[in-house]
């Protein structure tokens, strides 16, 4: 298994009291999927922080393709998308996509053909020229998702993606996220919800800031003697 | 830095404010709005609004930059769209001068429209040239951008954004020289008033209208003004943390 993140002992503080991550040691796989599953509060983003590169950890180390993270030589591999819709309201889907292909390093004209692409990948190009504030909150979500997905990284950090889609579309997105990791990018996903787990091909089962469990699901369902994620989840809870 | 990031950053801010019809038009029209409502409430006086208008029009815009401004970027840190951009290959200083690059345009052309309306058709004379009343507006509207930019940093949400033009603004705006010639002021606010940017911006102000030619206080007025804005736009950039 060739390994994406590396992250070793890693302690994340918040507000210099509240112990957000303990000890974290874990390896993430590249080309794979991979949940970061758990209740809300459990430390997924604080996690997803640390590996973009945006969080300080108070002890440990992150690497990704073998470089620190947060490097500068990473930033251009790296596809972000934040937990709360971050996009720009005031603008159209279109010049959303076009500002962020551009900071991403894409030049005029391929900043274009990147914008049409990532569009259609996220069915938005019926949208294209509406003002953001204007979209429903799925809608909103989808030009989120299509922001991280503009520079073609590979490696894509995705906070909650599929909140607020419905289920036709959320099974679209699972078979771009497929087609984009058989493509040979590596995803980080993180979810509250226990039947997307399934979907992934590795799992990172987090709660009160410690990992519960690392496994494959059907491995984590096989050991855990559950028929899905989050009966076994559950047990595991019960347990400790 | 990249010259394509910062042009895009720009271009984007301006876009923004295209799809914002109301804002653009009060950062325009206010400051000439207000000026107007002064003639007439010195129209037993002009003598004295002569003298004020001028000092007045290197404060609105400043004022009106400062507060647009520090919304503006505190929107963009507690919306996630910075947290974005510094996962991205990009500088802060293209993002700084980004927004630096469109509010200073906008900048331009509202200290321009304002200073046009005072000197054209509100009947102002000044000794000194228009172009150098225009410049020192569009200075002191440059450095109410700087200081929002930088400011917006220690607020945490638009309520103490708002809160900081008067905390912020207001002591400067009653020690300048505005309402009472310095040197009659205590000893203290006269050493506060040295050091502090919108003194310069009305001094400035006041050269051009009793002396018709580039004084060379007015060379350093202009210079403190610029000075504080670039000192803001770097601090600014310091503010904004890659990793928090």
């Amino acid at each position: 298994m060739n390994t994406a993140v590396e992250i070793r002992n890693v302690s994340v503080v918040l507000g210099g009291s509240f112990t957000a991550l303990h000890d974290i040691d874990v390896e993430l796989p590249a080309g794979k999927i991979t949940g970061f599953i758990g209740p809300s509060g459990a430390g997924k983003t604080t996690l997803v922080r640390s590996i973009v590169g945006r969080q300080r950890i108070a002890a440990g180390s992150i690497s990704v393709f073998g470089e620190p993270a947060g490097s500068v030589a990473l930033r251009p591999q790296l596809g972000y998308m934040t937990q709360e819709t971050a996009i720009y309201t005031d603008l159209t889907v279109r010049q959303n996509l076009r500002y962020f292909a551009t900071m991403s390093g894409a030049r005029s004209g391929e900043a274009k053909r990147l914008v049409m692409k990532t569009l259609k990948d996220v069915d938005m190009t019926g949208h294209a020229d509406q003002l953001c504030s204007k979209l429903s909150g799925g809608q909103k979500q989808r030009v989120s998702l299509a922001i991280a997905l503009i520079g073609h990284p590979r490696l894509l950090v995705l906070d909650e993606p599929t909140v607020g889609l419905d289920p036709v579309l959320r099974e679209q997105i699972w078979k771009l996220f497929r087609k984009l990791t058989d493509a040979g990018a590596t995803i980080i996903i993180t979810s509250h919800v226990m039947d997307e787990a399934g979907r992934c091909d590795d799992l990172l089962l987090i709660r009160n800031g410690q990992i519960l469990a690392h496994d494959s699901p059907v491995a984590f369902c096989a050991r855990t003697k559950s028929e899905t994620v989050e009966q076994g989840f559950l047990k595991l809870v019960e347990q400790s | 830095m990249s010259p394509r990031r910062t042009l895009a950053t720009a271009k984007r801010v301006l876009e923004q404010l295209r799809h914002d019809p109301r804002t653009l038009a009060l950062i325009l029209f206010v400051p000439v709005i207000l000026l107007t409502v002064l003639k007439y409430a010195f129209q037993n006086d002009p003598l004295t609004f002569n003298a004020f208008a001028p000092m007045i029009l290197g404060i609105f815009p400043l004022v009106i930059m400062f507060i647009v401004t520090s919304i503006a970027t505190l929107r963009e840190r507690t919306a996630g769209t910075l947290d974005r951009l510094m996962t991205m290959p990009i500088s802060k200083l293209d993002f700084i001068f980004g927004y630096a690059l469109a509010f200073a345009l906008l900048a331009i052309i509202q200290a321009s429209l304002a200073s046009f309306v005072v000197l054209g058709l509100l009947g102002v004379s000044v000794a000194g040239s228009m172009a150098m009343v225009v410049l020192s507006a569009v200075l002191a509207a440059v450095l109410g951008m700087a200081l929002g930019l930088f400011l917006s940093a220690f607020a945490t949400s638009e309520f103490q954004a708002v809160q900081f033009m008067p905390a912020f603004i207001f002591p400067q705006l009653l020690t300048c020289g505005l309402f009472v010639p310095r040197e009659q002021m205590a000893r203290p606010l006269q050493w506060f008033a040295d050091i502090m940017p919108l003194t310069y911006s009305v001094d400035a102000m006041k050269q051009i209208v009793t002396h018709p030619t580039w004084t060379s206080q007015f060379s350093r007025d202009l210079f403190v003004v610029a000075g504080f804005a670039i000192a803001a736009l770097i601090l600014g950039s310091v503010t904004i943390r890659r990793r928090e």
